[in-house]
């Protein structure tokens, strides 16, 4: 009886205590969120979205010229790493059943733990070290480098959730191989590889550690690939660890706006997904 | 074309299981009857890896009629079908060894997208493109290079109005076909396949993820379709095959165990298994 | 009647060029060298984390990790204190994590109905989509102040006899980078370890019960220990990630080469000093000292990865 009693009560405060656990969990988020949202919001102003960065001891300014740096340092990445992880993905989800594409796994898996501050190193290796300056395409590498696995594995998950009835069908047809991949399978998991494509873009937009010495920093337009850039990331590690409260502020700007974005476009994307999954499911 | 035919038919009477069976067919005169044949196996056999799906399987098809291939799950009529475009090659690690004749040439030294186009398949489940309707009839021409002589436009009328779907779709040709009924997507499928103008036509199971109306409707379909081409099709159900088939194959454990005119077959099996498998002892 | 090797060569060779013809040879070779690329990649990594620290390997050899002395300027490079930061604040982070995020799993995978579980989980996987400096900001301008004015006297008044808690505390310390770490893994824990829960066979759960056990019993004695190398497997990426994190501990650890008994002393981990240090490094052997601490952590986190992939595949294995 009293045995009974003591495990019925044991029962009932750990359910409960997994419970707070979640919910404590879920509060962070709310405080992050909410916290972000007022200290970001009342912060915010129209000059952050056009304005540069103005001398310390003055108020005001923006960050426009760090949005343009990111904007065109995630261009950079998104041309290098996507191609070379889509077509490696294909090449995995339709061509790789040898020990070679056991390999490949292993190496992407290899790549997608590396911490981005060491990739940061290999993009200063591969190309501050023989240019001899910091510039808006080292940064972009950087961060080329980092979307390679995420784009792969999108890929190959999504090219091989494609039902085989689909490629027998196209096969059955006349269609090659290739062409089979290239008609049939591929736009049949676009709107998959394409949400993914926004998640691995919005995972690396919040990167800072690789760009510190890559893209480095600038206070003003930075024009052209070769030249040092700000980044938003990087604006807000700077201005935060400043000592000034004008900077806070426009830290807090900085950071509202780019939680704001990333977490659009995760939402955004997994909600594609979830349908797009669905629909293939009936 | 004859004269190639002329060299194969003679090599089924070489096989005895088929003498035997030819013995119990109604068609007392030749073993091919009337119609010549179209699609011929010689002694295939089919691996996946080491383990043998079929076993020395000699079977003729015959122009212009529909062939029914029945037996238990697992039986082997589903891979043999699967061998005769070919299809079986996309699953890794499987061998065909043997001959299988389209035409008297060997589809095992063809170009297999020519072949493919040649023979078309429907499978058990639609199998719709997320296209348009108008785009999954047109795939299969676009591949095969065949919009020159025809617009696409005429292709996919006549290929939709040969699978008996054209007065359904005629208003909805560009939305996606994922939106149609299961059985107006096999339908779909059949017409799919037509657009290509196969010569042969292999449908697998191809009723059997349908209600019995959607079924009545492509059983039809199959006696219109058998005029314009040879039809060779996989059911586990022995009804249908009574009603669509002019001659039906029994299988078993990878073996076909008798072959020949539908009728007769189903009055009078010749083996002891087809006739326990077709009064429902087992299977 | 098989077919003859005469008929057979050239219809293969003719097979190769409708190959190429049809694009399959084309398109598995690109494709391929795309692949090829990834590796190519991984290997120059590897090479250049290596070959670009060729001068302090021959230097100092192991008293490089065995040093706690770090004077750039003098060029002394003891790199102990550095890796005692990253572990310290790694394992902090475990400390509070894993019995959290276990705790929210199992609430996800066992308690909570389907569409609540995937409701909170979608809100939680959101929080791993933060970047890590929002949580470094928000680590100096909310945690930071939190910990000085509230949890820290709290801890001190009760625990303060414990040599990890005394001392002087800045705000800065291992211990807040250590929560901040926390609040970033804990969302891999919880989805991982979920996920892993819920494929564990719905009969075990069921037998556990017929038997007479509580809801709490099969749980934690049936479920939690069938899915336990999955979750080990969480926790070991989990832990990957928390050694390679850069930002949010270089805001919130204080940055002080140092080795304290006290949590709540500034410290420094190997992330953060060469994020702080690279682009400034003076001289070549400074910054090769900091490419070898960037080759020491990338041995580190291929080692846990490794450990991490073997769990949860031996998981998956197991529970098929």
């Amino acid at each position: 009886m009293t045995l009974s009693f003591r495990r019925r009560a044991v029962n009932a405060v750990m359910l409960t205590l997994t419970g707070v656990c979640t919910f404590l969990v879920a509060g962070v988020l709310l405080v992050i969120l909410g916290y972000l949202a007022w200290n970001g919001a009342t912060s915010l102003s129209l000059d952050f979205f056009t304005k540069l960065p103005v001398p310390v001891g003055e108020t005001g300014g923006g960050m426009a010229n760090a949005i343009l740096g990111s904007a065109k340092v995630l261009l950079l990445a998104m041309l290098i790493g996507v191609p070379i992880g889509f077509f490696a993905g294909v090449y995995l989800a339709e061509f790789g059943d040898s020990a070679y594409s056991g390999v490949i796994r292993y190496a992407t898996d290899l790549l997608n733990g590396v911490p981005s501050i060491v990739i940061g190193i290999f993009a200063y290796a591969l190309v501050v070290q023989p240019m001899k300056h910091f510039s808006t395409l080292a940064g972009g590498v950087a961060l080329g480098i980092m979307m390679i696995p995420i784009s792969l594995r999108t890929t190959e998950e999504f090219l091989r959730a494609v039902p085989v009835s689909l490629r027998e069908g196209a096969m059955a047809l006349g269609a090659s191989r290739s062409r089979t991949i290239f008609t049939v399978v591929i736009p049949a998991a676009k709107n998959g590889i394409l949400s993914g494509l926004m998640l691995n873009l919005a995972r690396v937009a919040g990167e800072t550690a690789p760009l510190l010495f890559t893209a480095l920093g600038n206070p003003f337009w930075s024009s052209g690939w070769l030249q040092p850039t700000a980044t938003l990331p990087s604006m807000i590690y700077n201005y935060a660890i400043a000592p000034y409260d004008d900077w806070h502020r426009q830290a807090w700007a900085a950071g509202f706006v780019l939680l704001v974005l990333v977490l659009t476009v995760n939402v955004a994307a997994r909600f594609a997904i979830g349908r797009g999954s669905a629909r293939g499911r009936s | 074309m004859t004269e190639k035919l002329e060299t194969v038919s003679p090599k089924f009477t070489r096989d005895p299981e088929a003498q035997n069976l030819n013995a119990g067919s109604s068609h007392g005169d030749t073993p091919m009857g009337n119609s010549s044949v179209k699609l011929a196996a010689e002694h295939l056999n089919f691996f996946y890896g080491s383990f043998q799906a079929l076993h020395d399987v000699n079977l003729a098809v015959k122009e212009r009629q529909v062939t029914a291939l029945i037996g238990p799950s697992g039986c082997g009529k589903s891979t043999f079908l699967r061998t005769l475009n070919r299809i079986s090659e996309t699953i890794r690690h499987t061998r065909i060894d043997g001959r299988v004749l389209l035409d008297g040439a060997d589809i095992l030294n063809m170009d297999v997208t020519a072949l493919r186009r040649r023979v078309g398949m429907v499978f058990q489940r639609p199998n719709p493109f997320p296209k348009s309707i108008y785009e999954n009839i047109a795939y299969g021409v676009r591949v095969n290079g065949l919009t020159k002589d025809r617009s696409l436009d005429e292709v996919v009328e006549q290929s939709l109005h040969r699978a008996a779907l054209w007065e359904e779709v005629k208003d909805k040709l560009h939305q996606s076909a994922l939106a149609l009924s299961g059985g107006q997507q096999q339908r779909l499928c059949i017409a799919r396949a037509l657009a290509v103008d196969p010569e042969v036509l292999l449908l697998d199971e191809p009723c059997s993820a349908l209600d019995p109306i959607a079924t009545a409707k492509i059983e039809d379909l199959l006696f219109v379709l058998k005029n314009q081409c040879t039809i060779v099709i996989v059911t586990h159900n022995m009804q249908q095959a009574a009603r669509v088939a002019d001659d039906t194959g029994f299988f078993l454990l990878g073996k076909l165990i008798e072959f020949g005119a539908t009728e007769a077959m189903f009055r009078k099996p010749a083996q002891k298994q087809t006739e326990d498998y077709i009064t429902g002892r087992f299977g | 009647m098989a077919t003859q090797p005469a008929t057979l060569s050239p219809s293969s060779e003719r097979s190769f060029l409708q190959r190429i013809r049809s694009g399959d040879a084309v398109a598995h070779t690109l494709t391929g060298m795309a692949a090829s690329t990834i590796l190519a990649v991984t290997i120059l990594l590897a090479y250049h984390l290596w070959s670009g620290s060729s001068l302090p390997r021959s230097a100092f050899g192991w008293s490089f990790v065995t040093g706690s002395d770090w004077d750039p300027v003098a060029e002394k490079f003891g790199a102990l204190p550095f890796i005692f930061g990253t572990l310290t604040t790694s394992l902090l982070s475990l400390l509070i994590a894993v019995p959290v995020g276990l705790g929210a799993a199992i609430f996800l995978a066992e308690l909570a109905p389907r569409g609540a579980s995937d409701a909170l989980t979608f809100m939680i996987e959101l929080l791993a989509a933060v970047p890590s400096v929002i949580y470094g900001l928000l680590g100096i301008f909310l945690l930071v102040p939190f910990l000085q004015s509230t949890l820290v006297p709290v801890l001190v008044s009760t625990l303060g006899f414990l040599p990890i808690f005394q001392g002087q505390f800045f705000g800065v310390s291992v211990f807040s980078a250590g929560i901040i770490l926390a609040i970033m893994i804990v969302p891999f824990i919880i989805s991982v370890s979920r996920e892993v829960l819920l494929a564990v066979p719905q009969d075990q759960r069921e037998a556990a019960l017929a038997l007479g056990s509580t809801k709490w019993e099969s749980t934690w004695k049936i479920v939690v220990p069938y899915a336990m190398r999955g979750i080990m497997g969480s926790v070991f990426l989990a832990l990957a990630r928390a050694l390679g994190e850069t930002m949010a501990v270089t805001m919130v650890i204080g940055n002080k080469p140092q080795i304290a008994t006290s949590l709540l002393a500034p410290g420094y981990s190997i992330a953060a000093v060469i994020a702080n240090e690279f682009a400034e490094a003076t001289g070549n052997m400074h910054q090769q000292v900091l490419i070898e601490l960037g080759l020491v952590l990338f041995a580190l986190t291929v080692l846990i990865n490794g450990a991490a992939r073997l769990l949860i595949l031996s998981t998956k294995a197991g529970g098929k």
